[in-house]
């Protein structure tokens, strides 16, 4: 396992999804939830996915685990490319669910990291139990070194009394500890590639310092990436190499920080970083509301989704066409007919 | 405005304790949590009081307290909504808080589980009208249908129920609600924690309009700093249920006194990538109320601390016009607020157009 990891160089890619759709089954029809998302990773690199509830934020990540629910249906040409520690590369929508592979990917080379700790840990079994199971379901070992390394990596994550953490039982945690506890599950087994879908959004903002922290310097030390799910774009500002926007199951603009922050290119990441309060520099200013609701997935709008309630919208082109992918620059993508030539 | 500020609210001394029951079905005696220990402010009229600290530290309480949705332990809350009209709001019985709850309205946070949906809109919105039996017949209608336009929904709204909307429309629902009453203050508990980004622009730009127009006074309580920021004139910080310290919005999140303060303004993510983040980064977590420090209750995670302060409750003192603080160093210590934003961070987007 060693030498196979010496080849696994920061900047190689990591993940590659071609045009992922993914529709749900329901008893009014089949609603489209993610709607052609094209996304890569590179190793050691965090992206950022952002967007307002509905816009397929956490489908797109759930499909990579192949972890959706059953009404789901992931169409014909989808892609999601993996590749793992060993050096190949895995088809990751080949796989079913229950299938032996998906699950030696999932925790062994992805993990998993939801909004709420509290309801993704079993009440029954001890915290130092769910992280020894973890563990041992990706490595050979014996219940006293499993033991050893979960008692590791829960002092890894800043946990003071490791273990005497390890023989309670959730509840007797605090919600920062839990996170705390649920990150040590998710990196026991060593994975390179961390989903954390809104794992600070339930917690108080010194507490999510702590953690947004820690990930970063567990990042640096154990060189995984990361897909950070929120709608935070504080913090999203701090952690994430690239972002992209997404609006109603697709992604609208594509880029580094620095072009998403500093030079938005589509009107509805304009719109988002126009509507956030920012400290000092609203005085007696009004907000910038995005007009009209977003709309429902079973009425999307024809042509470009956002273009209902856009303001730079024109008539007969945005509302009929959907524009295609324009390059700003090499990094630095964006979907809307202003920059189309 | 036209008329001059008063204080419209003003708490002294307000204490909520709740019992415990510990042990198995309640066996093993009972123990106190002091979610208020002994807090004094005032809030003036027309302004916005924005009310921050972290979970458990009584933010919720105290709003409730005020409005005697629950009960306060001790301490007293004076409540003038026009002058020369004032009531002792702690010592009324609950015949004579008929008169007073009028003026007083609440904001709650989840619009999904705060409104009836068994209720038509219409009928959520008038329901306090007829509680409380201040208008009949037509009239009701009249002052619903005027509330509802204001909060922008329409006529054909009211005729609906509430898992109709989405959450931005029912939160409108909800000030409706509020407003209905033409009250002279309102809390506001979280009242956009749980919307989306674009919608709780447009419910903060709501809020600050209605404030404008009919000359109210919010208690705005929440855990999105920016947002109170945006929002409010002045700031409590709190802290296991004491107030560590108050001032000018402004004041409080870039020049704090309060080391705590300063702590929870480090720790705000700016939404600009040439900011860095910052955080002093506090030892541990919120101890239990139930068994709060000695002395002041941050001495444990404060990197400043000193022998009295394991020992000596600090009082709120005025250190400069309009600014308290809790601590007992705070003339002599220079900390840290949020990070400024640079010029960057004004985003341009003037010039749409221009590279087409």
């Amino acid at each position: 396992m060693e030498t196979a990891e010496n080849y696994l160089v920061k900047g190689d890619p990591l993940l590659e999804i071609k045009d992922l759709k993914v529709s749900f089954k329901t008893d009014e029809g089949i609603i489209p939830a993610v709607d052609g998302v094209n996304i890569s990773l590179k190793r050691g690199h965090t992206l950022g996915l952002v967007g307002e509830s509905g816009s397929g934020k956490s489908v797109s990540t759930w499909a990579v685990l192949q972890l959706l629910p059953k009404s789901a249906i992931i169409h014909k040409g989808s892609s999601i490319k993996f590749h793992c520690k060993d050096g190949e590369s895995v088809e990751l929508t080949d796989f079913k669910s229950k299938s032996r592979e998906i699950r030696n990917i999932r925790g062994g080379e992805i993990s998993l990291i939801f909004q709420e700790p509290m309801s993704s840990f079993s009440p029954v079994y001890t915290v130092g139990n769910q992280i020894m199971e973890a563990v041992r379901a990706h490595r050979d070992v014996s219940k006293e070194e499993a033991e050893g390394i979960a008692i590791d990596m829960l002092s890894r994550v800043g946990i003071p009394n490791p273990k005497r953490r390890f023989k309670q039982y959730p509840f007797e945690l605090s919600g920062g500890m839990r996170q705390r506890a649920m990150i040590s599950v998710a990196l026991s087994s060593n994975p390179s590639l961390l989903i954390a879908d809104e794992p600070t959004t339930a917690l108080d903002v010194t507490i999510q310092a702590q953690v947004l922290n820690l990930m970063k310097e567990l990042q640096e030390e154990l060189g995984m990436a990361i897909i950070f799910i929120t709608h935070n774009l504080g913090v999203i500002a701090q952690i994430a190499d690239e972002i992209a926007v997404m609006y109603l199951g697709g992604i609208v603009e594509q880029g580094t920080r620095h072009d998403i922050f500093h030079n938005p290119k589509h009107p509805y990441t304009m719109n988002l970083l126009r509507a956030i309060p920012r400290l000092g520099k609203t005085d007696g200013g009004r907000l910038v509301a995005i007009e009209g609701q977003i709309p429902s997935p079973m009425e999307r709008p024809s042509g470009c989704c956002f273009h209902t309630r856009c303001s730079e919208y024109m008539p007969d082109r945005c509302n009929v066409n959907i524009p295609q992918i324009t390059q700003i620059s090499p990094e630095h993508t964006v979907r809307c007919f202003l920059y189309e030539s | 405005m036209s008329e001059q500020p008063h204080r419209l609210m003003e708490i002294k001394n307000l204490k909520k304790s709740f019992p415990l029951q510990t042990g198995f079905l309640g066996t093993g005696g009972t123990e106190t949590v002091i979610a208020v220990d002994d807090v004094s402010f005032y809030i003036e009229s027309g302004e916005t009081l924005g009310l921050v600290g972290e979970s458990g530290s009584g933010k919720t309480t105290i709003g409730r307290s005020i409005l005697r949705a629950i009960e306060p332990t001790s301490g007293s809350v004076h409540f003038e909504p026009r002058e020369g009209e004032a009531y002792e709001v702690t010592g009324l019985s609950n015949r004579e808080m008929k008169a007073v709850r009028p003026h007083m309205q609440m904001i709650f946070q989840d619009p999904y589980s705060s409104l009836n949906p068994r209720m038509t809109v219409r009928d959520i919105i008038a329901e306090p009208l007829v509680v409380n039996k201040l208008l009949k017949g037509t009239d009701i209608d009249k002052r619903v249908l005027e509330v509802a336009l204001r909060c922008k929904l329409n006529v054909e709204h009211l005729r609906r129920f509430p898992h109709a909307f989405s959450g931005g429309q029912r939160q409108r629902i909800g000030i409706a609600r509020a407003l209905v009453m033409h009250p002279r203050f309102i809390v506001c508990d979280e009242a956009v924690s749980a919307l989306d980004v674009s919608v709780q622009a447009e419910i903060l730009n709501l809020l600050g309009d209605l404030q404008e127009e009919f000359e109210l006074t919010y208690l705005f309580i929440a855990h999105d700093l920016s947002a109170v920021e945006y929002i409010s004139d002045r700031v409590a910080v709190l802290y296991l249920g004491r107030i560590v310290e108050i001032a000018p919005s402004k004041e409080l999140f870039f020049s704090p006194l309060h080391p705590y303060t300063s702590a929870l303004m480090s720790a705000i993510p700016a939404p600009d990538p040439d900011s860095p983040m910052q955080p002093i980064i506090l030892k541990g977590e919120i101890p239990s109320p139930i068994n709060p420090p000695s002395g002041c209750h941050f001495h444990p995670r404060c990197q400043f601390v000193q022998t009295e302060c394991k020992t000596m409750r600090p009082e709120l003192k005025e250190y400069k016009p309009g600014h308290y603080s809790a601590c007992h160093f705070s003339d002599v210590m220079e900390l840290p607020g949020a990070s400024e934003l640079g010029e960057s961070s004004s985003i341009r987007t003037s010039k749409i157009r221009s590279s087409n």
